[in-house]
């Protein structure tokens, strides 16, 4: 699997080539034909001519990240979020600018110099900077333009089951599509990688009417609480209890018959699946969904501890699971057709 | 109409779960051929030569959603739609399989911490295996309220939208001649984005979009500056924050209003939306509409409507229905 990959690649929304171009060279010995659009998403498309309702696959290739605003004339950088950040996560982070992966930190203050007032407040992104080590703005410059975007610069890693990494909000999703390039399908499947997603879920739209599936699955990475300080019925998702299938969240609601059919497979399998059983956030199926004449969708998830951080944390086992109920799903779309009136 | 009104709000059917309502209204249009299309949009159809004109009215309502299932087998909930979190504490819910439970609060120091973390469900069990029984993660619930009957005044849960699909209901039911295309949808997913709308519409390729709906009053104690009156007619809508009504359609339902001697206001609503506003966004754009319905307490279980405004609002639907339109 190429999670390490593509967890360290970096890939803010609207900059999302260099996953992009890894995902293309990975999927291209096992789809039968590889295309991009003009937003950028990418397709791999298995057995188009096969008989059978249309599958779409659908995992996104952005992450969060920071956008560069100001080069203030010290050659410090100023900089906005693109997508949902708190900025509590990133004092003293290192991160990667640009193209030339430019080396930052987001700097604040030393703790020796804070007033005692000024210890107990939370730095905005208005108080922050990126720190690229120039001395003035025209040696910034040089390094950096404005609306460069910079990704946190978190190696991978492992805890037994566990691992660590940026970005698996959703590169756990692309790592799965891309296994599942691998298997062979009785029907058609269209396999996208979107982009835009964390600022709208811009790219899925256009996709999915590109694609005009007759079902949808949207791979992902999910919140998980299920740790101190939660109580348990904030919890969302709980690692290694198997993928979540969202039933509600604030795009969509999921399509019954497609959650049903999850959960019927994870049965008869034996797979762990889990409800998310928060509905706060979105993902591409509010996109896909209403696609159209309307698409039946359903979100499926690694759960992610601190996600949209610098250090996510997520399961392998869950991935592998997610993978295998996909699978089964598509294979029992491939036999049974579609029922969703 | 006031006992298929009854009929209509008393059935259960939050966003996403609406079979229910899909169902009464089949049964209530056994002459037409009917389809449901991928979201569960229920079509109705009668073919025409002149303009398609796609009316729609949502069968959903307001309601929750099971998050969680403690030990002792109490429910916690999130919303599904607009829901007022101070409503709730003592109401009744009911589960689409008919399970019953109540809401209760947590010991608060001051009404005003109210939240929905503050609120759960109590089914009447003992134990999260006996509560699994009757009630799953994602399961929905919609509030329940008698119906009631106070002359002119109507009284219920879920007069929004039923109100509007008994109106589309008795509009297909006795739908006068006329050369337009009529397609009347009954759409699913209004309360949580518009959602049913926006795919009928790219569906059906309408010509006009009319959405039915309710809206808010400005005639209570203290009420918001608001220039619709309960009894006083059908609104025809000029603005919401979904839709700039197409000024061709609003002045036609004016004009056909005043040509019929029909009861009407013009509404401004600050808030809100309607279908409509997915329907004239669709494709290149479709030139829609609003005729609302005015409701006082609206998203609350005691949601009041005047059975003279429905009268209006059913002649002003049937009047645009046949309008020779440009």
């Amino acid at each position: 699997m190429f999670l390490k990959e593509l967890s360290e690649a970096r890939g803010v929304s609207s900059r999302e080539h260099e996953v992009r171009d890894l995902i293309r060279e990975y999927i291209t010995p096992h789809v039968d034909e590889v295309f991009n659009d003009s937003l950028g998403n990418l397709y791999g498309v298995k057995g188009k001519d096969k008989p059978g309702p249309k599958v779409m696959l659908a995992a996104h290739m952005d992450e969060v990240g920071l956008m560069i605003t100001t080069i203030e004339k010290n050659g410090l950088l100023r900089f906005q979020p693109v997508g949902g950040i708190d900025p509590r996560v990133l004092v003293s982070k290192p991160v990667y600018i640009g193209k030339d992966k430019v080396v930052g930190v987001i700097g604040a203050k030393a703790i020796h110099l804070q007033r005692p007032e000024e210890r107990t407040q939370v730095l905005g992104f208005d108080d922050l900077y990126i720190d690229i080590g120039a001395v003035d703005d025209d040696s910034a410059k040089k390094l950096v333009k404005p609306g460069d975007v910079a990704t946190f610069a978190t190696s991978f890693g492992e805890m037994g089951d566990l691992v660590v990494g940026k970005a698996f909000d959703d590169r756990a999703g692309c790592t799965a599509l891309v296994e599942l390039t691998k298997l062979e399908f009785n029907c058609p499947v269209y396999f996208v990688f979107t982009v835009q997603e964390e600022v709208g879920l811009r790219g899925a739209g256009p996709a999915a009417y590109r694609v005009g599936p007759d079902v949808c699955l949207v791979l992902e990475g999910t919140t998980a609480s299920d740790v101190a300080g939660t109580d348990e019925e904030g919890y969302s998702t709980t690692v290694g209890a198997g993928p979540a299938v969202s039933v509600m969240d604030r795009s969509v609601i999921a399509h019954p018959k497609v959650v049903g059919r999850l959960f019927r497979l994870a049965e008869e399998h034996g797979v762990p699946i889990q409800n998310k059983r928060t509905i706060t956030g979105g993902t591409d199926a509010g996109a896909i969904s209403l696609s159209r004449e309307g698409v039946p969708t359903a979100p499926i998830a690694v759960p992610c501890r601190y996600i949209h951080s610098p250090v996510t944390v997520m399961s392998k086992s869950d991935l592998e699971h997610m993978i295998k109920l996909v699978e089964l799903f598509v294979h029992d779309i491939a036999d049974k057709g579609v029922d969703f009136e | 109409m006031k006992e298929l009104l009854k009929k209509l709000t008393q059935a259960c059917g939050p966003s996403g779960s609406e079979q229910c309502i899909r169902e009464i209204i089949k049964s209530e249009l056994p002459n037409y051929e009917t389809r449901t299309d991928a979201l569960g949009n229920l079509i109705v159809e009668k073919k025409g030569p002149k303009s398609k004109i796609m009316f729609s009215a949502h069968m959903d309502e307001i309601g929750i959603i099971v998050t969680h299932i403690d030990k002792e087998g109490f429910l916690r909930f999130d919303f599904i739609g607009g829901v007022n979190p101070f409503y709730l504490p003592g109401e009744r819910v009911q589960f689409q399989n008919g399970t019953l439970g109540v809401i209760g609060v947590e010991k608060l120091d001051k009404i005003a911490d109210l939240q929905k973390s503050n609120l759960y469900i109590d089914i009447g069990v003992e134990s999260k295996e006996e509560a699994m029984k009757l009630v799953k993660i994602g399961d929905t619930a919609c509030f329940t309220s008698p119906f009631i009957d106070l002359g002119n005044r109507l009284v219920s849960k879920a007069m929004d939208n039923r109100v509007a699909c008994a109106l589309l209901i008795k509009l297909m039911q006795e739908l006068p001649e006329t050369d337009n295309h009529i397609v009347a949808v009954f759409t699913v997913q209004e309360e949580v984005g518009l959602r049913g709308a926006k795919t009928a519409a790219y569906g059906i390729d309408p010509d006009y979009g009319l959405a039915i709906d309710v809206t808010a009053t400005g005639d209570t104690p203290k009420a918001m500056t608001m220039d619709v009156s309960l009894g006083k007619g059908a609104a025809i809508k000029v603005k919401d924050n979904s839709l700039l009504a197409h000024p061709y359609v609003k002045d036609k339902l004016v004009e056909l209003a005043e040509a019929n001697n029909i009861p009407y206001q013009m509404e401004v609503l600050e808030f809100g939306g309607t279908d409509a506003g997915a329907i004239h966004l669709n494709r290149e754009g479709v030139p829609s509409g609003v005729i609302s319905v005015p409701t006082r307490y609206v998203h609350s279980r005691s949601e009041m409507v005047d059975v003279r405004d429905l009268d209006a609002a059913l002649a002003l639907a049937k009047a645009f229905a046949k309008a020779d339109l440009k």
